[in-house]
């Protein structure tokens, strides 16, 4: 178990796939999910309510509830999960991957101290004496910003804002040294400038300790500036997946295009014409052969309603994207490179 | 206080009546014999036909704003003072039952419109609400639900005897806009209405908004804390922090140039779509001040890099900043790097 991988890979999905157990017929929440997390870089998962953002996390972590059976393979730091059993699985986890939610208030319980909810997981996956956790758990929240950590460790919950809250949910998350760190919209409850804070600070401790992390939001905004790769989920699909600033800057997948374009923007004058996209989500009770998009597809032709298109490469970078006929792919403009090569010396 | 030059400044729709004036409205809140200052003397027009934003932090009083000005606040444990003037008329010294009368051109959206919806009625039943108590015939009654229906895109046979929870969000909204058109107000206030939609649906909604907007020279109220939803829809927009205006003005003054420091932090903080590089940490740090003991002269020079012990002594009033706005600063932002741009550049 404590074999060391030089593998550059922490976490990876192999034509995963989720089902839920229906009648009629079982409701397949995820479908042929497949993409990497790469030690030490961020990845942020994006897509609206529905897409299946909180199934593919909570099958990850081993959380999924009974009904849904999961198919494919995961694989945690060169550990097959599938084929572990729960209780190894849990323990796994607990060591290698801290998680926070998007409510603080309903992961952390109201009758406990946060000191001791930060302990909890020190003391059982890495057998810390209560004196020495209690040590860690002050640390850990002056690494987050918690005033007079000491004195806080036996305030509870309630204490706190909302904000202050989510800190200490990184600080628990930290308590095993995790490999990958997952905030599923982690930020989503908070207003923007504590938003900007508490995403400053994952991005500072993802790379000050090397982690890798996983950002999971339907806010493009807060995935684009923080992660070096971004996937972008569907009715259940992989539709786009790449480098981040290839995805946004030349989205080949309609769907991500028009989610782009449906957001309003700072610079536009007042009254702008936002462009919306017909039709509705997807529904999981009614999934029909072909390409999720393709009912809401300005572009969709018959092959799109038949079979749902395989991941094609655009580019060297690694970025990919499933559809039948996808935008045109825009070359770099060498000025462009120019001025972003300035950019990034400039920092 | 800088009550009669708040409507002047910035306004790019035709101000030449004010549909609404509100004049240093303040709300206290009682709780555990501790006062709670929600809103400290705001005042603002709003003229027909024209859009006004709101926005600031949650806390910052937006919401008791809109309540407010539609006497929504809680009877207990709540004082309010100040006066809200709709089409000259005071609204403050009215009967419940001619406020209730009063509400067919003043109505409301909330965020969540599956909780501002009774789930047993069909949606003919709410939609026609507001026209049953204002004792509308039921044939013009029936009529102008269809209407109401009809410009946010429903046909009422194809709806007819649905209930809300059949509905997704962002229908759920658009029934609530229906609504609140059915009654044929002048102006709508719009607490958070697009906050807990999809991206793809909240486009949609607002585009809605808008057309509306143009088509029957609706005035709105849009609060928000999404500032380039705010942005998007509104003519001129003020800043809330603390319970008070720090700064108002037309779209283009408030983002492009914006003169309170307050406006420009809550402007950085905004999540950008801009992918061309990763974005540093800068270690800011926010923390608001106690609503109930609020700092001495300005509030927020607490959080303020610019405050002196000039800002601890003396409030600053809402006066005509460096580019035409109104702010409440004793050292504005005279440059003209925005916020937003000034960020990514």
């Amino acid at each position: 178990m404590t074999e060391h991988h030089q593998d550059s890979t922490i976490l990876a999905c192999e034509d995963m796939s989720c089902r839920i157990a229906a009648e009629p017929q079982p409701l397949k929440v995820l479908q042929d999910i497949n993409f990497q997390v790469r030690r030490r870089t961020a990845l942020g998962i994006v897509g609206e309510s529905g897409a299946g953002k909180s199934m593919l996390i909570k099958a990850i972590m081993g959380i999924a509830p009974s009904s849904v059976s999961i198919q494919g393979r995961i694989t945690l730091d060169g550990h097959d999960l599938l084929s572990m059993n729960p209780r190894e699985w849990a323990r796994l986890m607990g060591r290698k991957v801290g998680i926070v939610f998007q409510n603080p208030m309903t992961s952390l319980n109201p009758y406990v101290p946060i000191g001791r909810q930060i302990d909890e997981a020190s003391r059982l996956h890495l057998g810390l004496s209560r004196d020495d956790a209690r040590t860690r758990a002050i640390e850990l929240l002056t690494v987050v910003g918690i005033p007079d950590p000491k004195d806080c460790y036996d305030y509870y919950p309630h204490h706190f804002s909302g904000g202050m809250k989510q800190r200490i949910m990184i600080a628990a998350a930290l308590s095993c040294h995790p490999d990958l760190l997952i905030a599923d919209e982690a930020t989503t409850a908070l207003d923007v400038t504590v938003q900007k804070e508490v995403l400053d600070l994952l991005q500072r401790i993802q790379e000050e300790r090397q982690m890798s992390m996983i950002l999971v939001s339907h806010n493009l905004g807060v995935v684009a500036g923080r992660t070096d790769e971004i996937l972008v989920l569907y009715g259940g699909h992989v539709i786009e997946f790449g480098p981040t600033a290839d995805v946004f800057r030349n989205p080949r997948h309609r769907y991500t295009e028009a989610l782009l374009s449906a957001m309003p923007q700072m610079d536009q004058p007042a009254h702008t014409r936002l462009r919306t996209i017909p039709g509705q989500p997807p529904s999981l009770a009614k999934q029909l052969p072909g390409c999720p998009f393709a009912p809401r597809c300005p572009a969709a032709q018959g092959a799109c309603h038949a079979f749902m298109p395989e991941m094609i490469a655009s580019g060297s970078s690694g970025h990919r994207f499933a559809c039948h006929f996808p935008l045109e792919e825009i070359r770099a403009q060498p000025q462009e490179e120019i001025s972003e090569m300035d950019l990034a010396h400039g920092r | 206080m800088a009550g009669d030059v708040t409507g002047a400044a910035g306004s790019s729709a035709p101000s030449t009546e004010a549909l609404l004036t509100v004049d240093r409205l303040s709300v206290n809140f009682t709780r555990s014999g501790k006062v709670m200052r929600a809103v400290d003397g705001v005042s603002f027009k709003v003229a027909a036909g024209e859009t006004l934003g709101l926005v600031g932090e949650s806390g910052s009083g937006k919401t008791t704003i809109g309540r407010a000005l539609l006497r929504l606040l809680p009877e207990v444990n709540t004082k309010w003072d100040g006066s809200i003037r709709y089409q000259g008329s005071d609204i403050g010294p009215l009967s419940n039952a001619t406020m209730r009368r009063m509400r067919s051109r003043l109505q409301m959206i909330f965020q969540d419109p599956l909780s501002s919806f009774n789930p047993r009625r069909k949606v003919e039943a709410i939609v026609a609400e507001g026209l049953v108590i204002q004792g509308v015939p039921k044939q013009e009654r029936d009529q102008r639900v269809r209407a109401a229906l009809a410009d946010v895109g429903f046909e009422l046979s194809e709806i007819a005897g649905r209930r809300p929870h059949q509905f997704s969000g962002g229908q759920c909204q658009r029934i609530a806009i229906a609504r609140a058109l059915a009654v044929e107000p002048e102006l709508i206030v719009c607490d958070e209405p697009v906050a807990s939609l999809d991206v793809s649906v909240q486009a949609h909604v607002i585009n809605l908004l808008q057309d509306i907007r143009e088509a029957r020279k609706l005035a709105l109220i849009f609060i928000s804390h999404d500032l380039a939803v705010v942005r998007n829809v509104s003519d001129r927009v003020a800043v809330l922090y603390m319970g008070k205006i720090v700064e108002m003005g037309s779209g283009e003054q408030v983002y492009d140039r914006p003169a309170h420091p307050y406006t420009r932090t809550l402007l950085e903080a905004v999540p950008v779509v801009d992918a061309s590089r990763k974005l540093r940490p800068d270690g800011q740090r926010s923390v608001m001040p106690s609503r109930i003991k609020p700092p001495s002269g300005c509030a927020f020079r607490t959080r303020c890099a610019r405050a002196t012990t000039k800002c601890a002594e003396t409030e600053p009033s809402l006066t005509p900043g460096p580019h035409g706005q109104l702010v409440a600063c004793h050292f504005p932002h005279q440059e003209e790097a925005p916020g937003h741009v000034a960020r990514t550049a």
